[in-house]
């Protein structure tokens, strides 16, 4: 694949910058020589025409939802409304800058703040916070409230382990273990749910508290949710929700109903913000009023008719973000929630559960479905029993018939993991044609193997050599 | 099939008794499992293990695995062989593709591991 | 919400007879009655999308802080963004796609990737860089933590002289690992005044330049450290004129991406830089392209070195990040591909002219002073006899710098904070001359 640094020539530029006033040289000397850099960087030299077609190339070698079905579990690739994008280029919001006082900032931080009024709403818990720039990032948060709360009551480092189900994601322990927490691994159920009896053993004057993904990373709902937050309350932890998976009860049940302490939304998720090929997202952090008092500062605030940052909360973790978090990724998502208002947002998990089970029902006539009954948003099947083609296989093979594969090997849990989320936002044919796809493809798993195991055939490169990739690490042009 | 020199872990490492020194790799049970070894992560000579103590790290594409001490003792030697070439420990899991040796403390140790029967047995019943 | 959710009574109907059930609320008896919520959520009747756009946009006038020229930096800094920029990071297939683990599908993504991470190194002088973090302060952090895990030092050292923002936040995740915090502090210059180096220090921080603009003098630092790291943190413009930290031994190079053309977005979403030397390739955070080849040998991309990353290692991951700052990233590279090496130096260099004309003629005012004598680039601290109120009078006038309370946790008193780019120009200079002058 030719880079950017493979076109244009020397001198060409796509860029016109108004050029100093004084010559170059004499500019340099402002800089103390040693600190003054003797040759430019090596970057591309390319005109407008060139730099523009080379990315715009790039572009077709990429499939994001607005080339087609993306039904990846766990990540809610639903559709990205054109208008959130528009709103986010506002001049009055993308041109401010956060250094600037609150009396110029009214407009961005009433944005902030109606966001944060409805996701409270939405998460039924009284305190938010949004500085959190993506879901991992809201678990850090809430791991150093877990640690700050616990220290103020004099329990840390007593409390120093967090349990976590084996169906987590992989975020949960890594975040976990920045703030120092020691993780504990808690078994499933043959129903894939949290195992009571192994909660119970677990819960100590030890554990500080536990990390839930709900409904879990299964797709399950776990049935028995009240009583595992009261089992962790009663044992004198806090409990911590991961919210990747929202989009399955929005607007139909409430975390903090739940018994949630602590809730993540991402809004790059659930809230139909865009995933730009890795991030940006944002992930908001409800909190109960427990742990209100240690939310990173500052706070927006309504006085009257004026918006301001308030400081005023002693025991505050501090910040976690420079500013206040990803900020036009939360006015995409607030301008999702105004559009939708209740009636859309039940209608949202209403679309995406209707639609996860329909595939189930279809496609567990075909596939291993390890963990059967009643999904939420998404399921998990196994590609296993297709004789010696591996999931990974089938997730190529998907490529050819024009679709982004299912997540593969996640859950852990599950042996050849294919998991399937395909949101609200499909068109039933689009289902429909999915389910013919896997099928024909488990067809030809019996009938022409290695047709499915040498696949893709039709991509831009063909399966690409990852232990090369790792073995002999090329990460940068020489 | 698992050679009949030498020991074996339940975790799939394999000891070979070289006087008092055990020379450690991962069986080939384990390295099929791992698939492609992309990445060795070697002890320092001269560090001490404790047995059950993490030895090496072994990475694939997807997968990060252990090695793990089978006696406690001193590193006195490791395959530098597998920086270069980590694919040893696929290629040839039992010979060339050698983790590291121990001078054991008390190589009586060893008794507590497995014979290659035993071990094979274990990997049929999975 | 048809616009948006494409079932209609008909389908719905067909796939509620496939699944087995005669209703949606079907679906949902897994969730105990108890808990399931009847009423209302946010309160919001649903609206159009007119509607919306109205009322968004209302919103988006009631901040007149756009109005005020913005002489205003601390570490993010008004550069011009072609248009380019963002009519790339349009496209739909690049920012509607999830990280590219399906590499088959996602070459656009790992492609630009791999083109950043060359680019960053480039600037730097790093072996590797990753393909971004949240932004620089994060980034900063990270590298503190990724510090404290190669040497197991339990402090850090701290330019005194860094944005309080950026502060903040390695503040808190250092309390939340463990790490203590020692301040390093600055002299009259204005730049860091190393000492000595603690025992059990694992890194120094310098900033290039720093919160006050100056140029710092990385020179014989690393030479003193040991075996801790040394932690540059970077205005990427500022590299294409400043010796690239690598030069000075850095083990690893962060920043604050945004002066890249991206928008202030009133602070977020960022772009954090991270980029260090080979061998601490396995102990750094975040996604990284890697170049290979495909089953017929053509040249292809890959995420590489996943084994790093949480969804591996788990809690022995060199860090939680998941999602990043990816399409920040791209709008990164398109910019220093439209720049170029020498339009890049030519951005440095209009930006490090403009202010230092301006400084010259605040100078010449009386009661005005620079705080500090040494080499700035495209910002420096304006000692001023009122400070609050010449920040207001500037205010007024329809300019924004940086206030005095921004720069009183760094100790430093009466004074305001003028940051300049490319795009100022001559009569904004006199105008923000002229309300000093007294005149206006």
């Amino acid at each position: 694949m030719a880079t950017i640094y493979d076109r244009g020539a020397p001198g060409r530029r796509a860029a016109s910058t108004p050029s100093p006033k004084r010559g170059a040289d004499e500019l340099m000397a402002l800089i103390p020589e040693d600190a003054r850099r003797d040759k430019l960087p090596h970057l591309p030299q390319v005109s407008q025409p060139e730099l523009v077609r080379h990315y715009t190339a790039l572009s077709r070698l990429n499939y994001g939802v607005d080339s087609g079905f993306y039904p990846l579990g766990s990540c809610t690739m639903k559709y990205n409304p054109k208008l959130n994008e528009d709103l986010a280029r506002l001049p009055g919001f993308a041109g401010l800058h956060p250094g600037l006082s609150a009396e110029r900032s009214q407009g961005a931080l009433r944005a902030l703040w109606e966001l944060g009024e409805m996701l409270k709403r939405i998460a039924g818990m009284p305190a938010i916070t949004l500085q959190p720039a993506a879901g991992a990032h809201g678990e850090l948060t809430g791991m150093l409230l877990l640690k700050k709360y616990f220290q103020e009551r004099g329990e840390y480092p007593a409390r120093h382990k967090v349990l976590l189900p084996d169906s987590a994601h992989g975020t949960n322990p890594a975040s976990a273990a920045m703030v120092g927490f020691k993780v504990v691994s808690l078994p499933s159920t043959s129903r894939g749910t949290v195992d009571l009896e192994a909660l119970n053993k677990a819960l100590d004057n030890e554990v500080a508290g536990i990390m839930l993904t709900v409904p879990n990373t299964l797709g399950i709902f776990e049935d028995e949710i009240a009583e595992i937050t009261r089992l962790v309350h009663t044992a004198g932890g806090l409990t911590y929700f991961d919210g990747a998976n929202l989009n399955s009860f929005l607007g139909r049940a409430l975390p903090g109903e739940m018994g949630a302490d602590i809730f993540h939304f991402n809004l790059h998720k659930t809230f139909s913000t865009p995933h730009g090929g890795g991030g940006p997202g944002a992930g908001p952090l409800a909190v109960s009023d427990t742990l209100a008092p240690y939310l990173p500062l500052p706070d927006v605030v309504l006085e009257g008719e004026e918006y301001r940052l308030s400081w005023d909360r002693s025991q505050s973790i501090g910040r976690v973000h420079p500013y206040h978090g990803n900020f036009l990724v939360s006015l995409r998502a607030l301008a999702y929630i105004l559009l939708l208002g209740d009636e859309g947002l039940k209608e949202v998990s209403a679309g995406a559960v209707l639609a996860a089970n329909y595939l189930r029902a279809k496609l567990e006539k075909v596939f291993q479905l390890p963990y059967a009954g009643l999904c939420k948003h998404e399921f998990v099947l196994s590609g296993q029993g297709l004789g010696d083609v591996r999931t990974v296989d089938i997730a190529k093979r998907l490529m050819d018939y024009g679709f982004h594969p299912p997540t593969v090997y996640f859950p852990l849990i599950v042996k050849e993991a294919l998991m399937v989320e395909p949101t609200e936002t499909e068109p039933l044919e689009i289902l429909d044609a999915f389910v013919e796809a896997m099928i024909r493809i488990a067809d030809e798993a019996r009938e022409q193997p290695d047709t499915v195991k040498q696949a893709p055939h039709t991509t831009p490169v063909r399966r690409l050599n990852e232990a090369q990739a790792a073995r002999q690490p090329v990460l940068r042009l020489p | 099939m698992a050679p009949k020199d030498r020991k074996y872990t339940q975790d799939h490492e394999w000891a070979l008794q070289e006087g008092n020194t055990i020379r450690v790799g991962l069986t080939d049970h384990a390295q099929k499992q791992l698939g492609d070894i992309v990445f060795v992560e070697l002890p320092e000579p001269g560090s001490k293990v404790s047995k059950g103590d993490q030895l090496a790290t072994v990475e694939s594409v997807k997968a990060v695995g252990e090695v793990l001490a089978p006696v406690s003792g001193e590193v006195t030697e490791v395959n530098d062989a597998l920086e270069g070439d980590p694919a040893l420990m696929n290629k040839s899991p039992f010979e060339d593709g050698w983790v590291a040796a121990i001078q054991a403390d008390d190589p009586s140790e060893l008794e507590d591991l497995m014979d290659a029967a035993d071990y094979e047995k274990l990997i049929e019943e999975g | 919400m048809g616009e948006y959710i494409p079932h209609t009574p008909e389908d719905i109907r067909h796939m509620l007879e496939a699944i087995g059930v005669s209703d949606i609320q079907d679906l949902f008896t897994d969730i105990t009655e108890e808990l399931r919520h009847e009423g209302p959520t946010t309160g919001l009747p649903s609206r159009d999308e007119a509607w919306v756009r109205n009322y968004v946009q209302r919103m988006a006038d009631s901040s007149t802080g756009t109005e005020l020229v913005p002489f205003l930096g601390g570490g993010l800094y008004d550069h011009y963004s072609p248009s380019v920029v963002g009519h790339i990071l349009s496209r739909g297939e690049l920012f509607t796609a999830y990280t590219p683990y399906q590499a088959e599908l996602s070459q656009g993504t790992l492609t630009w990737m791999f083109e950043f991470q060359t680019m960053i190194c480039e600037l730097t002088g790093m072996d590797v860089a990753n393909s971004s973090m949240y932004d620089g302060a994060t980034a900063l952090a990270e590298a503190v933590l990724c510090a404290h895990r190669a040497t197991k030092g339990t402090t850090v050292l701290v330019p005194r002289a860094l944005s309080p923002w950026v502060r903040a936040v390695v503040d808190t995740y250092c309390w939340g690992a463990g790490i203590k915090v020692k301040e390093v502090p600055y002299g009259e210059d204005g730049r860091m005044q190393v000492d000595d180096i603690p025992e059990g220090t694992c890194g120094l921080i310098a900033a290039q330049p720093n919160y006050f603009g100056c140029i710092e003098d990385l020179r014989g630092l690393k030479e003193q450290l040991g075996k801790a790291l040394f932690i540059v943190s970077v205005n990427p413009v500022a590299l294409a004129v400043l010796e690239a930290p690598g030069k000075f031994g850095a083990d690893i190079v962060v920043g604050e991406g945004q002066p890249l053309g991206i928008p202030f977005g009133f602070g977020g979403p960022l772009l954090g830089l991270f980029a260090a030397r080979e061998e601490h390739l396995r102990r750094m955070p975040g996604r990284v392209s890697g170049r290979t080849v495909d089953a017929e040998g053509n040249e292809g991309y890959v995420m590489a070195l996943q084994t790093r990353e949480q969804h591996i290692r788990r809690e022995k991951a060199t860090s939680n990040i998941c999602t990043n700052s990816a399409l920040c990233a791209l709008a990164a590279t398109v910019y220093l591909a439209a720049q170029g090496p020498e339009g890049l130096r030519d951005v440095a260099l209009a930006s490090m002219e403009r202010a230092h004309e301006l400084a010259k003629r605040l100078e010449d005012l009386p009661g005005y002073s620079l705080a500090f004598g040494g080499p700035y680039f495209n910002e420096f601290i304006l000692r001023c006899p009122d400070a609050e109120g010449t920040a207001r009078k500037l205010e007024q006038a329809g300019i924004a710098v940086l206030p005095p309370s921004a720069l009183e946790p760094t100790g430093v008193e009466g004074a305001i904070g003028v940051a300049l780019t490319e795009r100022r120009t001559d009569e904004e200079l006199d105008l923000f001359v002229s309300v000093l002058e007294g005149g206006n």
